[in-house]
């Protein structure tokens, strides 16, 4: 065999996404990590330092350290990146609202470590206006948020040329129920509102626009249906090419090229017979791997157990293992592109561009992606779209292998055990990070810090690139709340439409929604008034698919609905259930906070005496923690497992009921 | 009902007229719910509430318009502005529900933005349950409630047909939000459709030439003295997100219920308000034919003009006297 002769592509950068508990934690993990053959890294920041504060702060209790790493301040981000020298290093940073500020930490830490910032690779995500439709990150008015990313992306442009400063995110439209058509219409749209914002600043010089054309990235999600992903991205490709072509006069083809990373789709992973999610992973990487001339850059892999809980770095490791399998062992990389020629890939594709062009002409015709968030026309389509595919799951239409067919199952090996098959963030990794915090503020020198934050506000202000007083602010060991605070006080703070006043999909209700609408309805009139419920989203967390669902459905099931939207105090939520006479609070919580905000949800229902109102909860809760809460006063647990929604609508009508000392069934 | 912390109506009414928020709360779910040993306890609670005072103190206000004209954002201005002011607020925001399910989105909140640690401010959303298109019948007998306990009782709604006229027979002050650029309000006016508010804003000026041709046409499709005398409709413009135009508005508010108030109207006007609502709510359920079994609206409305205390009592013994034949 002459195996050493054939020309191989060389592989894409693989990266895991990960960072928890803390700085010293995260720069172990991603040591070895990188001793594993990982060749990239991709930085997962707590919600706290995404959306602006330290850890120290009311809202950041619970949350420090969950979801990703926390980052207060220049020690924080030195630490993280201890012994792993930037110069050498590809990063990639999943932040956005906060970005310029990260970007700024990474910069200052590359300072100290000697490197020239002009020579740093990596990527912010830094693609605010999709926070506003899905994840919920974001801090500021869609305005000025755009005017953060674009700034970032002329000071990188200039200052650190190898930088992709904008990942211009489908993925998360995606999992807030995008279809194909949808996530490249939006996208590109995104896109388009990024470039003409930084062409209308007037901080890149015309003949050098081009150099920002070809900075742009884009960050896609790569589903289960992967003979259609694989059409998608090659549209994505094609209509591109031909947008930077023609709107922004791109002559050079390597700079119209559509760079992508990937991250294979989260949310379809399931919570039932998870052992499953392998095989759909692997089959999502081949939607993104098989056709070389839409291949992506860089890929990470969710680990299999990511709706049970954290993966432990040995979850990772699989992850990791399969992407190795893929790119070294097979023979794909040997071959150009599969897909040439195909006359079925190829009609596919063009029904994409053509759903696509005219979903993009009706944006441009409200007034272009940023009018179109902040009317909420964007986000209440994405709701329909997963709505539309909630009821598909219901009916059986779409057959999800565990969950709503063969749900049989023998005893899984891979989920016994002690620690039921996820990793436990360490509770003391909060305690620890605020006591470093403290400590860190204390050693600084206050009047630096000012003056630091002075040229901030004052960029913020008067429109200067706001990239230059963060690296000074960074330096002088500002923190990341202070950071964002100055902008608070000069931009404001914003909250974004919920998209859930769609109008009911169909007429025709199904028997198990008659029967549940029943039950409402005569429940109500025992009780006097229509059944009133409170869905609220405490926390940081901002993935609000699963609250928005479950509000659309409630509604269509005959309940008065208050729902407000993410990141919410408990102490706002015990209220507004007060103030609005509600027979049940619902909670979302995906952040794996939900011990401690459940906690400090009973105390304030305790503190304004409406601690007759029921709660239950809805999210991603070990089964351990799930019978703590149940023994601490919560009426029940919803988990991924509960796909059917008529029988949670059941269940909450029935709390009601045995709240209010009602006869159980009727 | 979840009343049990109050021993009597007496107590719960001291306790709504203290401001107690758990006791409002409670207040409001009385007046809710439907059911008859409810309704009987609710008629107690708000003679009980007209005992104590007339509530000329409090200011009752209406805002209005179509959908799409920034209400709650501008609601969320006036409300900031009236905090600063030492005032306390109670918002009622009345959505429309699903004539199919008879379910609900309560999205108000949200977009009123209202400070969580505020005892100053209480919000409670109503679904219009599709009554007629017009408001539900619980509005009046919750903005009593909330007048007892607050400086400034704010009604919010999506005004178009039956609720906008339900809003301007039943606030001492109504303020019309019309949509820059879309010319409805102006031909509605002109045509008498709307009932002419005290108060017309032209919100989003920030949106330039077309905010101000707005502005200009309902100028002058408007006969400038209000129906009511002694009034002149001022037209204002405001941008409730970039807060221009909010600290005016909130002082021609305030002029207009010192206008009421210096001329002695706002206590009479309640009243005839009052006996229009309740027949209203009658005619709504029983028909002409109803209303002539109890004498004909002449006779209704003088008597229920007479009594100022006890109205919804006396509203559900009508209703209990049509029910029975």
């Amino acid at each position: 065999m002459s195996q050493d002769t054939v020309k191989r592509d060389r592989p894409w950068l693989m990266r895991t996404y990960s960072g928890h508990s803390s700085a010293q934690a995260s720069n172990e993990l991603y040591r070895t990590n990188l001793s594993r053959g990982q060749t990239g890294l991709s930085v997962a920041f707590d919600l706290p330092t995404q959306t602006g504060y330290d850890s120290d702060h009311p809202l950041a209790r619970g949350e420090v350290g969950k979801v990703g790493v926390p980052i207060n301040h220049i020690g924080d981000m030195e630490t993280l990146f201890d012994q792993i020298p930037l110069d050498q290093m590809n990063t990639s940073m999943t932040i956005n609202a906060t970005a310029p500020w990260l970007l700024a930490l990474y910069v200052a830490v590359a300072e100290r470590q000697g490197v020239d910032p002009s020579t740093l690779q990596g990527t912010t995500q830094n693609d605010v206006l999709k926070e506003y439709l899905s994840r919920g990150t974001y801090i500021y008015p869609p305005v000025p948020s755009v005017r953060l990313t674009t700034d970032l992306i002329a000071y990188t442009v200039k200052n650190i040329p190898k930088w992709n400063p904008t990942n211009v995110c489908s993925y998360h439209l995606q999992e807030a129920g995008a279809t194909p058509t949808q996530e490249l219409a939006y996208a590109l749209c995104t896109a388009i509102a990024i470039l003409d914002a930084v062409q209308a600043s007037g901080q890149v010089p015309k003949e050098r626009f081009h150099d920002v054309v070809g900075r742009i990235s884009f960050f896609v999600n790569a589903g289960i249906r992967f003979v259609e992903e694989t059409c998608k991205l090659r549209a994505f490709g094609r209509m591109w090419d031909e947008l930077t072509k023609q709107r922004y006069g791109v002559d050079n083809p390597k700079q119209r090229r559509f760079r992508y990373g990937v991250q294979v789709n989260s949310l379809g992973l399931t919570e039932s017979q998870p052992e499953n999610n392998v095989q759909r992973i692997v089959l999502e990487m081949l939607a993104v791997t098989l056709s070389k001339s839409s291949r992506a850059r860089a890929i990470q892999l969710p680990a299999w157990n990511e709706a049970l809980g954290l993966p432990r770095p040995w979850d990772q490791q699989w992850a990791l293992r399969m992407q190795q399998v893929l790119a070294l062992e097979t023979d794909l990389l040997e071959y150009g592109d599969l897909f040439e020629g195909s006359h079925v890939v190829e009609t596919k594709v063009q029904e994409l561009i053509a759903g696509a062009r005219e979903e993009m002409a009706r944006v441009e015709s409200q007034g272009g992606m940023v009018a179109c968030i902040e009317t909420g026309y964007v986000k209440s389509e994405l709701v329909q779209s997963h709505t539309r595919r909630m009821r598909n799951i219901e009916s059986g239409e779409l057959q999800i292998i565990g969950v709503n067919c063969f749900q049989e199952t023998a005893e899984s090996p891979l989920t016994a055990g002690d620690e039921s098959g996820i990793m436990k963030v360490d509770k003391k990794a909060e305690e620890e990070q605020i006591a470093s915090l403290q400590s860190f503020r204390l050693s600084r020198d206050v009047d630096k810090v000012e003056q630091a934050l002075e040229l901030l506000r004052a960029a913020a202000s008067d429109g200067g690139n706001i990239m230059p007083p963060s690296i000074e602010c960074a330096r002088a060991g500002v923190t990341t709340g202070e950071w964002s605070e100055i902008l608070r006080e000069v931009f404001g703070e914003y909250r974004a439409p919920t998209g859930i006043d769609i109008a009911p999909l169909s007429q025709s209700a199904s028997e198990a929604l008659v029967l549940v609408r029943e039950r409402v309805r005569k429940t109500g009139k025992e009780l006097g008034r229509p059944l009133r419920l409170l869905i609220g989203k405490p926390g940081l967390d901002g993935h609000s698919n699963g609250a928005e669902q479950i509000a659309v459905k409630a509604r269509d099931a005959g309940f008065e609905i208050v729902y407000e939207g993410i990141r919410l105090t408990p102490s706002q939520i015990a209220r507004a259930a007060q103030e609005e006479g509600v027979h049940l609070i619902g909670l979302s919580i995906l952040s794996g906070s939900h011990m401690e905000l459940i906690d400090d949800i009973f105390m304030e229902l305790k503190k304004i005496g409406a601690t007759d109102i029921p709660v239950v909860i809805g999210g991603i809760i070990p089964e351990e923690d799930s019978k703590q809460l149940l023994q601490n006063g919560l009426k029940a647990v919803f988990t991924p497992k509960d796909m059917d929604m008529n029988s949670i609508m059941a269940a909450m009508v029935t709390i009601i009921r045995e709240a209010h000392s009602l006869e159980p069934s009727t | 009902m979840q009343q049990s912390a109050y021993k009597t109506t007496a107590d719960l009414a001291a306790a709504v007229g203290r401001g107690d928020r758990s006791a409002l709360a409670a207040a409001l779910n009385l007046l809710d719910d439907q059911r008859p040993s409810a309704r009987s306890i609710a008629g107690d609670l708000l003679a009980q509430l007209q005992l104590m005072e007339d509530f000329s103190h409090s200011h009752l206000i209406g805002i209005t318009g179509p959908p799409g004209a920034g209400k709650s954002t501008l609601c969320a201005a006036l409300i900031a502005v009236w905090r600063k002011r030492g005032l306390r607020i109670g918002i009622l925001a009345v959505d429309p529900s699903s004539p199919i399910s008879g379910g609900a989105l309560l999205g108000d909140r949200l977009r009123m933005q209202t400070s969580c640690e505020d005892d100053g401010v209480f919000v409670r959303s109503l679904s219009s349950r599709g009554q007629f298109g017009g408001l539900s019948a619980e509005v009046w007998p919750m903005s009593v409630v909330m007048l007892a306990a607050f400086d400034i009782v704010l009604i919010e709604t999506v005004g178009v047909g039956q609720r906008e006229a339900d809003i301007a027979r039943l606030c001492d002050t109504t303020c019309y939000v019309a949509q820059p650029g879309s010319g409805d309000s102006v031909q509605f006016l002109k045509a008498g459709i709307l009932e002419v508010p005290h108060v017309l804003v032209v919100n989003k000026e920030d949106m330039g030439d077309v905010a101000r041709r707005t502005s200009a046409e309902l100028k002058a499709a408007l006969n400038r003295e209000h129906p009511d005398g002694h009034w002149e409709v001022p037209v204002l413009a405001t941008s409730a997100t970039k807060n221009v135009g909010i600290e005016a508005l909130a002082d021609v508010i305030h002029q207009h219920y010192d206008t009421l108030t210096k001329q002695q109207q706002l206590v009479s006007r309640r009243r005839r308000y009052q006996a229009y609502w309740i027949h209203k709510r009658l005619q709504e359920e029983f028909g002409s034919f109803g209303i002539e079994q109890l004498g004909g609206e002449q006779l209704l409305l003088a008597q229920l003009a007479e009594n100022d205390v006890n109205l919804l009592q006396h509203y559900e013994s009508l209703r209990a006297r049509l029910l029975e034949r």
